[in-house]
């Protein structure tokens, strides 16, 4: 991909806190595109198992690209960022951890990360770094379609027998939810810089502005909750199994290519 | 008045309008507007590539192909493919010509974008997602059955008229 042109060489500090930045982006995208894979194959319906296949395929899409400028960024190979870490490595959002659970729980983890994307997305479409920028612009265009999807499932699963577990879905994910936004090491420097153009509070803010007249009147009121300081380093038995399905291929030989 | 181009630059576009897209192989890459520019650079030949979707699968084969063919035309010692996302390719950048031939498959051409800054599409905006025209019948009668089809730039309708299910290159 191609780089920011005319911009000079960071210093240390300043690369360690854009790949802090680009790295959490791109593990979110990475882990929500597998778990949507999960579904293929298995959906409830034919529509949304090509639907959920295709959305996987945008998501790991957006993830090399990112990890592609990662890599760039710090001279590493994408692919080993991507497939070869450790477990506690990851720096996606607590929100990201579950499993897929049944079709409601998936509803609710993919609305709450897809209003929570497009709030980030929109912001660091304006960012200082233009290869990212202009990633991000791009990205937004597609996510509309996602979002789309999201809404449309939203407002089926608010009704009738779905509705029970739909409300459950939403009240057992909202507290992990709020870590899409859990504060970075550099923040403060990325805001600086302008790479990230607002801080990571401002964006929560504007999320649960856009979240909550959605949501509440089908669960009722939701919990005023912070973004926890540990929200991208915690993780679980299920992500840990994810990381087992999504290495086994790269794992089975070194440098194998696929 | 545009100048004309210069007599090396006009041999690579003709080459490009001959590579067919690889998912769609009724419409060229020039067509489908995914050539962002051409330039001779010292004795390199760059050529700038802007992917339809990020993670468009075709886009490796898109390199491969325009590096081996062009590298052919023997015009410089090396053929570089540039991938980027700016400017951002468009649904808008399809040419006339890339939607007769897209409406001749039977693909739906993207309805234009909106004018104005595109942001996401809010939830009150879903209803006035436009309905595409059937490329069998041409009737406007037709509903979205799903925004994802078989690749990530294709959307499924059907129509009512002709009770033929078709698909619709995405607007994005």
């Amino acid at each position: 991909m191609t780089a920011s042109p005319g911009l000079a060489p960071l210093e240390p500090a300043a690369r360690d806190a854009l790949a802090e930045l680009l790295l959490s982006v791109a593990d979110d995208e990475f882990v929500i595109g597998f778990w949507d894979s999960e579904w293929t194959g298995i959906a409830p319906m034919l529509e949304e198992d090509v639907a959920t296949s295709s959305i996987a395929q945008d998501e790991i899409g957006h993830a090399k690209a990112l990890y592609e400028l990662l890599a760039e960024l710090t001279d590493d190979d994408p692919d080993r960022i991507a497939f070869g870490r450790e477990v506690a490595d990851y720096r996606h959002a607590a929100l990201l951890n579950h499993a897929r659970g049944d079709w409601a729980f998936s509803v609710a983890r993919r609305y709450l990360y897809e209003t929570a994307d497009a709030v980030r997305l929109t912001a660091l479409a304006s960012s200082a770094h233009s290869g990212l920028a202009a990633l991000a612009g791009k990205m937004r265009r597609e996510e509309t379609y996602h979002m789309l999807h999201a809404d449309a499932w939203v407002r089926r699963l608010a009704d009738g027998e779905a509705r029970d577990r739909f409300v459950a879905a939403l009240l057992a994910l909202w507290a992990d939810a709020q870590d899409v936004f859990a504060p970075l090491e550099a923040g403060d420097r990325l805001v600086g810089e302008g790479w990230l153009p607002q801080p990571m509070s401002e964006l929560h803010a504007a999320w649960v502005a856009r979240v909550r007249p959605i949501l509440e009147p089908i669960v009722g009121d939701l919990a005023a909750l912070d973004p926890s300081p540990d929200g991208r380093r915690r993780r679980t038995d299920d992500f840990a199994w994810l990381h087992g399905e999504f290495t086994r291929v790269s794992g089975s030989e070194e440098g194998a290519l696929w | 008045m545009i100048a004309a181009r210069p007599e090396r630059e006009e041999r690579v576009w003709a080459e490009l309008a001959q590579i067919p897209d690889p998912e769609i192989p009724a419409i060229s890459v020039v067509d489908l507007g995914v050539i962002g520019g051409v330039a001779f650079e010292d004795d390199r030949l760059h050529v700038t590539l802007l992917p339809t979707f990020v993670g468009c699968p075709a886009i490796d084969v898109m390199r491969h192909e325009i590096t081996e063919r062009l590298g052919a035309l023997d015009l410089a010692g090396s053929v570089v493919v540039d991938v980027t996302f700016d400017p951002p390719w468009t649904s808008d950048r399809i040419s006339q010509h890339g939607r007769e031939r897209l409406r001749r498959s039977g693909f739906a051409p993207p309805a234009p974008m909106p004018s104005g800054p595109v942001g996401l599409i809010g939830i009150d905006d879903l209803v006035t997602m436009p309905d595409a025209v059937c490329p069998y019948c041409g009737s406007r009668d037709t509903t979205l059955e799903n925004p994802f089809g078989p690749t990530l730039c294709r959307a499924i309708y059907h129509c009512a008229a002709c009770r033929q299910p078709f698909e619709q290159f995405k607007r994005v």
